[in-house]
């Protein structure tokens, strides 16, 4: 049984979450092959070679890789799936668009997400956003899945020495082109990145007084982030729900402020480390999953949370 | 251009689901359903499409058994033309559901089709994948703007830390993520009107694909509960707790 990894990475360095996606195929057992497609992608492979866990580096070095479209690298994986067993990637945006691609192509299923391996065909992945765990089988021939990094703790990143190949067919589909990318920024975290998160709801008010929130996060280093309600309600854009619908987060601390806690926001955050709420309601949902609670007019505890933080 | 829109009845996103005594799934029995939150958002992008004079027919497609049609009647009163069933089971996977819209595309045609990035019950982000690499076709996921611009559209993709534009030779394949648009509520008028616009039925063998599976749902279970914590009295204990006890700043 042998088991290929799709490395996760930016043409310059490997992705730490390729470290945890290695360690659900470790679960798994067996050799385990990594594969590299970019485009001048040579220093990822170099650390892609020191992996302990990596018996062999698979390196496919082509213009058509350099922006991981889809169409294309979907091809090359394709073309090597006969030899493994087993096809993994991050639960990155990346491997989202492209596994799935694969999996099609291969005439099989894919398991999305998996958060457990219980044998080499059985598998634990969350449905209905969290509210379900599904224990899934699959006899496909092979199985092909992305994992959620969270959930598996990372291999070693350095000491091995594997083999390097490379790989010279070129799969270049044409029907898609890249156009350019806009890597956000901001003086603030990523909202899925961020290990704080403070969100504000419908107890806000209005989209001025989510400032309240902006300078908590400034003293925090956090991201801000919100209720579906909040959003409705056009206080904020859609891009900072976080929420079944929105974004999933699981920080060391999340900070819920005036938000009463639904069950779709309750899906977003849940997994949260350490869940604070501050809300003037004390009979609100959000108060049955939070560590610690103030039942407070928030106009008056976020100001003093700022100044004494 | 035609365009065609898959879409999925799903459980409301506000209903919270239980799982069944017995483990074997969650239960839907007497539980509200809805039309996939994602899936509104296509079906808006599809109706938007054609009021600016970019389509010309919008087709809501759905793979289900009959109770589905409610909510293609949701779509149809949202703006869709018509509307097209295969009728199978519910709960197919995703291969099974990509296989039977790859053949209604065939049939259809469509410059472009658009699906929802995923249903917020299986969770799987899966199809429109899957579909486009039936179809042999480009896809543009995770769309928060869509552009079409003669025999090419541009889509914008939300991608970890950002923003990715690509440029797809159409026909092509869009799913949609959620700042794409904010979808209309359908207006009385439309709900009646919506309830005359032809609805067509298909079957799995018309289409020449047989539905089975390889995947087994062994059993559900619900996730660890968390317990809530302890209350505070005042901002000076809650940021103590923080530092000393949880030491999370």
């Amino acid at each position: 049984m042998t088991i290929l990894v799709i490395a996760e990475h930016d043409n310059n360095e490997l992705k730490p979450v390729t470290l945890n996606t290695l360690s659900a195929a470790q679960a798994i057992g067996g050799d385990i092959h990594l594969l590299v497609a970019g485009s001048g992608c040579q220093s990822v492979a170099d650390a892609a070679a020191q992996i302990p866990a990596v018996a062999q580096v698979l390196v496919a070095d082509n213009d058509a890789y350099e922006h991981q479209l889809a169409e294309n690298v979907s091809k090359l994986v394709q073309g090597l799936a006969a030899s493994y067993s087993h096809i993994l990637g991050a639960s990155t945006t990346t491997a989202k668009n492209m596994l799935p691609r694969v999996a099609a192509l291969l005439d099989v299923n894919q398991l999305s997400d998996v958060m457990a391996i219980e044998s080499s065909d059985t598998f634990k992945r969350p449905i209905y956003a969290g509210n379900a765990i599904a224990t899934v089988q699959s006899a496909d021939a092979i199985k092909v899945m992305t994992v959620r990094g969270t959930a598996f703790d990372p291999v070693e990143g350095a000491g091995g020495s594997a083999e390097v190949v490379s790989l010279s067919e070129v799969c270049d589909a044409g029907s898609s082109r890249f156009i350019n990318e806009e890597i956000a920024v901001s003086e603030r975290p990523e909202l899925t990145a961020a290990s704080i998160v403070v969100s504000g709801g419908r107890g806000m008010g209005n989209g001025e007084n989510f400032e309240l929130l902006n300078k908590v996060a400034d003293k925090l280093g956090a991201a801000v982030g919100a209720s579906r309600a909040a959003v409705d309600a056009g206080f904020v854009p859609n891009d900072m729900q976080v929420g079944q619908t929105g974004k999933m987060v699981a920080p060391d601390l999340y900070i819920a402020v005036g938000i009463s806690g639904a069950i779709q926001h309750l899906a977003g955050m849940k997994d949260s480390k350490i869940i604070v709420a501050i809300n003037k309601d004390e009979d609100a949902p959000i108060f049955q999953v939070a560590d610690y609670g103030l039942v407070a007019d928030l106009f008056e505890a976020v100001p003093e949370l700022e100044g004494k933080l | 251009m035609k365009v065609l829109v898959a879409v999925k009845r799903v459980i409301d996103y506000n209903v919270k689901v239980r799982v069944k005594a017995d483990n074997s799934d969650v239960d839907l029995a007497n539980v509200k359903m809805a039309l996939n939150p994602f899936c509104e958002i296509a079906i808006e992008e599809a109706v938007r499409l054609k009021e600016t004079g970019v389509a010309d027919e919008v087709v809501v497609v759905s793979i289900g058994s009959k109770s589905c049609e409610e909510q293609m009647r949701t779509a149809l009163a949202l703006g869709a033309d018509r509307g097209v069933r295969v009728d199978t089971g519910d709960g197919l996977d995703s291969l099974s559901v990509a296989k039977l819209l790859a053949k209604v595309v065939e049939k259809e045609a469509p410059g472009l089709v658009i699906l929802g990035k995923q249903a917020i019950d299986s969770d799987n982000n899966q199809t429109g994948q899957m579909l486009a690499a039936l179809l042999d076709r480009p896809q543009g996921t995770f769309a928060s703007k869509v552009a079409v611009e003669g025999d090419k559209v541009q889509v914008t993709r939300e991608i970890d830390g950002g923003l990715q534009t690509v440029e797809l030779l159409m026909p092509a394949i869009v799913t949609t993520d959620l700042r794409l648009n904010e979808p209309r509520y359908a207006s009385l008028p439309n709900i009646m009107k919506a309830k005359r616009k032809p609805l067509d039925l298909l079957t799995p063998d018309e289409l020449g694909v047989a539905v089975s599976s390889n995947l087994t749902l062994l059993s559900v279970e619900p996730p660890a509960e968390r317990q809530a914590g302890i209350k505070v009295s005042s901002v000076d204990e809650l940021v103590e707790k923080l530092r000393n006890e949880a030491k999370v700043i």
